[in-house]
């Protein structure tokens, strides 16, 4: 049973809540760090990160991710770039803007300190990743150049082309492959995680699955971090990777770690829009496009000219029109569902109508075709290689879709769950974005956590089991736990019913799409709530998974995921449901002001719903972490 | 899986070992250190670079040949001359024939050099690949001539061998006079399959050279934006030069222009 | 649409393969190449045959596990172009497509194709890295990059490890993917320091598994990042610079 949750978070003004806590924390002597081994789950840039740096400090590592190469963790996808504030613009950023901007951002549902602390390492990442290499773009005086992104007034958004995220996670990978030479560092490539071993209420190890051997075994360590990205996927189509999915955290959860705002997710306005009904998954069109692109869709109903031969004034650039301040750069949140009135209305274009322009004539008058291509180039040409339209000629077609969550296991400000030992980082915890995430800041969080948090925190934890050993992998705990794996790999080969995995993944993301995307009622959720259960049923009573569980079974790997989709999904529609008001990417049409903007209820809601697990189907118990707001004044978010 | 102890793991064998393979674990310590420039031919890099020299080494000595050759266009006499002056080249400084043996010795090297790593890099390429590909290929930058490499070579070679019993050693059937070139030469090629031979051998060289001396400048890392068209040019020149040069000779033989 | 696929079917590292003829009676253009691939596999499983185990991630052309040697070409006929990003409307309705997995020694196929690329990492392992423990590095404007430096180490750190390069070339070398990772990092003023370890280390690493290059240029053609073969000379030049330096001297450019 979980007591009260306590965040740890230090006393004391928020600017020095960091060097207060580090400078209080227990440390582990150089000589006495490589008797500790530490199990990293995941090798985005927050496991990469932190495996690192973990072994560079000489702690004992093994990492263990189900892709193929460690640099293939879908942090790789970011195309956009990554927020610091280091002011090299001179136009008025700080940390304590960042800050700012980042709670305000996540519509009042984070935690400050953790928020402050990001703002504050933010500007050490930049520094990091440039003497690893990171090739970011850089200006004719060889110093570092930025743009601006959404949400924010000043430029300090650092990329490196499109490839931003590519080009990080190299950065990380590159370190982590240094301590695997080094041996520090062991890497697992193609192993799957599939439960956490706990004892004593201590998170003791992990039980894998050999993905080409098919083997279960264990991995004991002293403490287990897990950096296993975010469960966008639930929703079937997003722009996730098509591997992305909720089994490390949700099995945590079912082991006792508290699940927090898993209705927060984020939907991204500039996608493209699906194309036909064999669509696999969407893909995103970095939001710095918003920087030079032009939103607007024709003004008269059925307007059926090509949208060069429209005339000015008869487009609406509604982004424009609504929020003058901001205009195309508003938070994504915001620009997603102004989209999505156009497209309700019936303004929307394309064959399918569904979709708005993102046009950059404008702009390519302005600035010169040469120009655009310098900044955009890859995204351009990744545009034309999956509509054939060349953007350069007609405005994109784009339409949000689900991208990222903000939701995910809850952890206190050393990034620790409420399960001893057992930590999250990155998308996989809940920590920093609040009910809605800015544009570059997930690289950013990611990268935090692993290079500049973690590092520091879990020594306060280690430091506790000086001369203790790991539990040794044929202790009682991890025989059960295996065999709890093993069991379900059975179940699963042993239905055979009618149906395919990729069938019962399309049907749920339907649901959660149609009733808990980004617009959310009572009505809507509890239609979902009553859908998902039965759905659930027929999948155990009637999945087919054929093949044998001694060699690669890839459709073994996605049943076992969608599974856990099929339970976690519930519990994010119930947190849904729960939260009346509208925040952020969580968007209630019972809450909202006369102008259709969210209406938060600070009053009732301003806490972080944490979620304890009671079995499958059952009523799970609500824990509230309180947020306090001693530095940003609540208000309601306007970028008009 | 089998079981591990806690022991295992701190010695650092944990699941980990077992899944070596696909794991990257550390960078096997490299063999003890050899002479480097043993380490250095060692290299498949190295090996490269050293027959893009003994390449270039060869390049020099087929042009400098053919243009000696083209002095049969001026008579015997002339041609003839040319021969002794090679024997007395260096004189009276260095004795007789002794700068053409440098000269013959710095050639022979470099063309075993050359085959040498020819040879140890086609081995190393097809242990590269045991499986070959089931189905068709098709190729988009490899031309013909750099697919042939190996086959344009052997073909080198082996005239080389045929062309030093025919017009050096005189063991090639026909009537020979040492220190006679031209009427060696005219005597050899009158022979119609002779004549072929050599057509066919120098085509090959040409198509040889046609990549290689492109290629060369890649193994040597001679790469600028400012020249690197030029470096197809070049190639494609040196090749056809050495094409037209050296067939026309057993063609004109033929075609009786030399007699 | 109607196309023919002739995939290569292979159930484990050590059994035999074989090539698969599927029918794709009715597929759109519009659909990417591993959608259809989605859509037989869900044929298969109706039918009760195992599904095809095909690597794939983001469908963006940027994580580098797809895979496929389509009609004898990596990644596909598309210049520039991952098998994901690859589309059917670049096909004629009617045709006939073989797919097969990557081949060569270093890539030990799995299962029908998926093929182990881990060789790759190991390379990177043996040098492809700066070394700027956490924590350890200056403020980030303090080191200069000329524009056209950066944009230089930006074309090779485009490389998304997808083998492609390995698997077109006729000699199975992998010059192409260790050039791009060497001169990402021994162009930019960062990894002078290690530049000429690096560069012996990757490349002394990269022939325990790979062919040899003799610049056939196919890599180039299959690269989805168009990544340049000029990148495997400036490696062969600092390779044997790095033979013949003067070590105590490194501290001189070039
Ligand atoms: C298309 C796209 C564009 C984006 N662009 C930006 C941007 O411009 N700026 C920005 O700030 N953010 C961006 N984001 C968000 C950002 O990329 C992610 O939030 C961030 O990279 C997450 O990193 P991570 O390390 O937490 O997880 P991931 O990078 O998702 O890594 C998860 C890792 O965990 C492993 N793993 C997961 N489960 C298991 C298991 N059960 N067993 C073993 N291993 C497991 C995986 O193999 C993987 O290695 C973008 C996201 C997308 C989808
Ligand atoms: C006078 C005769 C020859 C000349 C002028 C010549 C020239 C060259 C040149 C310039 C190269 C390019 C080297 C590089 O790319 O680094 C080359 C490569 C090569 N040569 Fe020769 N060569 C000759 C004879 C031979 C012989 C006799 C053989 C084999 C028996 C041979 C086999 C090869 C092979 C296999 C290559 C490798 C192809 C490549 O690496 O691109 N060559 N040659
Ligand atoms: C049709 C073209 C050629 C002609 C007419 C020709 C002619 C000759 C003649 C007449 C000699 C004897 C010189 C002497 O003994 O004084 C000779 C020697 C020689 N040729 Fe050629 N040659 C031709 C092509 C080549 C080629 C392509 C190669 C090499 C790839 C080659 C390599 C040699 C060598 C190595 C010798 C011996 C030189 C020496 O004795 O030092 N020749 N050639
Ligand atoms: S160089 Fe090109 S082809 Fe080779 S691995 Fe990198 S991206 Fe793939
Ligand atoms: S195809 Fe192969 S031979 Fe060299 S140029 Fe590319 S690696
Ligand atoms: S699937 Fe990621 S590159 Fe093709």
């Amino acid at each position: 049973m979980i007591g009260s949750l306590d965040a740890r978070i230090p006393s004391g003004p928020i600017e020095e809540n960091w060097d207060i806590h580090r400078f209080e924390m227990k440390l582990v002597a150089p000589h006495n760090k490589r008797k500790f081994h530490v199990l990293i789950v995941g090798s985005g840039l927050a496991g990469a990160s932190a495996a690192a740096t973990l072994g560079e400090l000489g702690y004992q590592v093994t990492l263990v991710t189900f892709h193929d190469s460690p640099r293939r963790a879908h942090s790789i996808a970011a195309q956009g770039g990554i927020n610091a504030a280091k002011n090299y613009k001179n136009d008025g950023d700080s940390v304590y803007r960042l800050f700012y901007d980042t709670v305000k951002g996540g519509d009042y549902r984070s935690r400050e300190a953790n928020v402050y602390r990001l703002a504050e390492v933010s500007v050490d990442i930049i520094d990091q990743c440039t003497a690893q290499g990171v090739p970011f773009a850089r200006e004719y005086g060889g110093l570092l150049d930025n743009r601006s992104f959404g949400g924010a007034q000043v430029s300090r958004t650092f990329y490196a082309r499109g490839q931003t995220g590519q080009q990080l996670l190299l950065g990380a990978y590159q370190a982590l492959e240094r301590q695997v030479r080094l041996g520090t560092v062991k890497v697992l490539n193609r192993v799957e995680m599939l439960d956490l071993v706990l004892k004593d209420g201590r998170a003791v190890g992990i039980v894998c699955r050999d993905l080409l051997r098919g083997s279960v075994f264990s991995l004991s360590g002293h403490a287990v971090v897990l950096a296993t990205g975010g469960y966008a996927n639930a929703f079937f189509l997003s722009t996730n990777a098509m591997n992305s999915n909720v089994t490390a955290a949700w099995r945590a959860h079912r082991r006792g770690a508290l699940f927090a705002n898993p209705c927060f997710t984020q939907i991204h306005p500039t996608c493209i829009p699906a194309g036909d009904e064999f669509q696999s998954k969407l893909t995103l069109m970095s939001e710095s496009l918003r920087n030079d692109g032009r939103i607007w869709v024709p003004k008269n109903f059925g307007d059926e000219r090509p949208p060069a031969q429209i005339p000015p004034e008869d487009r609406d650039y509604f982004l424009e029109r609504r929020y003058p301040a901001y205009g195309n750069l508003v938070p994504r949140d915001v620009a997603s569902r102004a989209a999505k009135r156009e497209v309700d209305a019936g303004r929307g274009v394309g064959p399918l109508k569904n979709g708005v322009y993102l046009d950059f004539a404008d702009a390519i008058a302005r600035l010169g075709r040469h120009a655009i291509e310098e900044r955009y180039s890859n995204l351009f040409q990744m545009y034309e290689r999956i509509t054939g339209e060349d953007p350069y000629e007609m405005p994109m077609r784009i339409y949000p879709a689900v991208h990222y969550t903000m939701g995910g296991l809850w952890v206190d400000y050393n990034l620790m769950s409420n399960v001893p030992g057992l930590y999250v980082l990155g998308e996989a915890n809940f920590s920093d974005h609040g009910a809605n995430r800015l544009g570059a800041s997930a690289l950013m969080q990611g990268l935090a956590d692993g290079y500049f948090v973690l590092p520091y925190t879990i020594g306060d934890y280690l430091a506790g089991l000086l001369g203790t050993q790991p539990v040794p992998t044929n202790d009682a705990v991890f025989a059960e736990t295996e065999r709890a794996v093993d069991a379900q790999v059975r179940q699963l080969l042993s239905v055979n019913g009618s149906r395919s995995v990729d069938w019962f993944h399309r049907e749920l993301g339907k649901i959660l799409w149609d009733n808990c995307g980004m617009e959310r009622s009572a009505e809507t959720l509890s239609k979902a709530l009553a859908e998902i259960p039965p759905l659930r049923e027929e999948f155990h009573n009637d999945v087919r998974v054929l093949g044998d569980d001694e060699s690669m079974n890839q459709s073994l790997e996605r049943a076992g995921r969608v599974s856990d989709f099929l339970e976690f999904s519930e519990l994010m529609c119930r947190d849904a449901l729960h939260r009346e008001e509208s925040c952020g990417g969580h968007f209630r049409t019972e809450h909202q002001t006369e102008e259709g903007e969210a209406l938060r209820d600070d009053e009732h809601f301003s806490y972080v719903a944490a979620w304890e697990f009671n079995g499958v189907g059952a009523e799970p118990t609500l824990h509230q972490e309180p947020l306090q707001f001693d530095n940003v004044k609540l208000a309601q978010r306007s970028y008009k | 899986m089998p079981e591990l102890t806690t022991e295992d793991q701190r010695a650092g064998a944990d699941a980990a070992s077992i899944l070596e393979k696909d794991t990257g674990a550390p960078i096997v310590a490299p063999p003890r250190k050899r002479p480097w420039i043993v380490e250095f031919y060692g290299s498949g890099v190295g090996k490269k670079w050293v027959m893009a020299v003994t390449g270039i080494i060869l390049l020099g000595y087929v042009l400098a040949h053919m243009i000696g050759n083209l002095k049969v266009y001026l008579g015997p006499e002339e041609i003839n001359r040319y021969g002794d002056w090679l024997r007395t080249l260096g004189e009276p400084a260095a004795p007789r024939t002794v700068v053409l043996w440098l000269m013959r010795t710095t050639l022979i090297v470099a063309f075993v050099l050359h085959i040498h790593s020819a040879y140890s890099l086609t081995r190393m390429n097809q242990r590269a690949r045991p499986v070959k590909y089931q189905g068709p290929r098709d190729y988009v930058a490899a031309n013909y001539a750099s697919r042939t490499m190996r086959w344009t070579g052997v073909i080198i070679g082996l005239f080389v061998i045929f062309h030093l019993m025919d017009l050096t050693w005189g063991a090639g059937g026909a009537k020979f006079h040492r220190g006679d070139p031209y009427q060696n030469m005219l005597r050899s090629f009158e022979r119609v399959p002779v004549a072929v031979v050599y057509v066919i051998a120098n085509l090959a060289l040409a198509l040889h050279i046609y990549h290689g001396a492109w290629s060369m400048f890649q193994s040597l890392g001679w790469n600028n934006p400012r020249f690197n068209a030029w470096r197809r040019y070049f190639a494609t020149a040196f090749a056809v030069i050495i094409a037209i040069g050296n067939v026309s000779f057993p063609v004109m033989v033929q075609a009786a222009v030399i007699h | 649409m109607h196309l023919q696929l002739r995939v290569w079917r292979q159930s484990g590292p050590r059994a035999e393969g074989r090539f698969e003829t599927y029918d794709m009676p009715d597929v759109v253009p519009d659909m990417s190449f591993l959608e259809m691939f989605d859509v037989l596999n869900e044929r298969l499983l109706e039918e009760g045959k195992e599904p095809i185990a095909f690597d794939h991630d983001c469908r963006e052309g940027i994580c580098g596990s797809c895979s496929m040697m389509i009609n004898g070409r990596a990644h596909g006929p598309e210049r520039g172009t991952a098998t994901c990003q690859l589309h059917l409307r670049k096909f004629r309705n009617g045709d006939k497509i073989v797919v097969e997995p990557w081949r060569a020694g270093a890539f030990p196929l799995i299962k029908d194709l998926s093929v182990d690329r881990s060789a790759l990492d190991r390379i990177v392992a043996a040098g492809g890295y700066i070394s700027a423990p956490t924590g350890s590095a200056p403020d980030a404007n303090l080191i200069l990059v000329p524009k056209p430096v950066a944009d230089a180490a930006m074309d090779a750190a485009a490389c998304i490890q997808c083998g492609a390069c390995v698997a077109a070339c006729p000699n199975s070398a992998a010059q192409l993917f260790t050039a791009a990772k060497v001169m990402h990092l021994n162009l930019l003023p960062q990894g002078q320091p290690e530049r000429w370890e690096r560069v012996t280390n990757m490349v002394d690493e990269m022939e325990r598994f790979f062919g040899s290059c003799t610049m056939h240029g196919e890599c180039e053609a299959a690269c989805p990042k168009d990544i340049s073969i000029d990148f495997i000379a400036l490696m062969n030049r600092d390779y044997v610079k790095a033979k013949f330096k003067n070590r105590q001297l490194e501290s001189q450019r070039g």
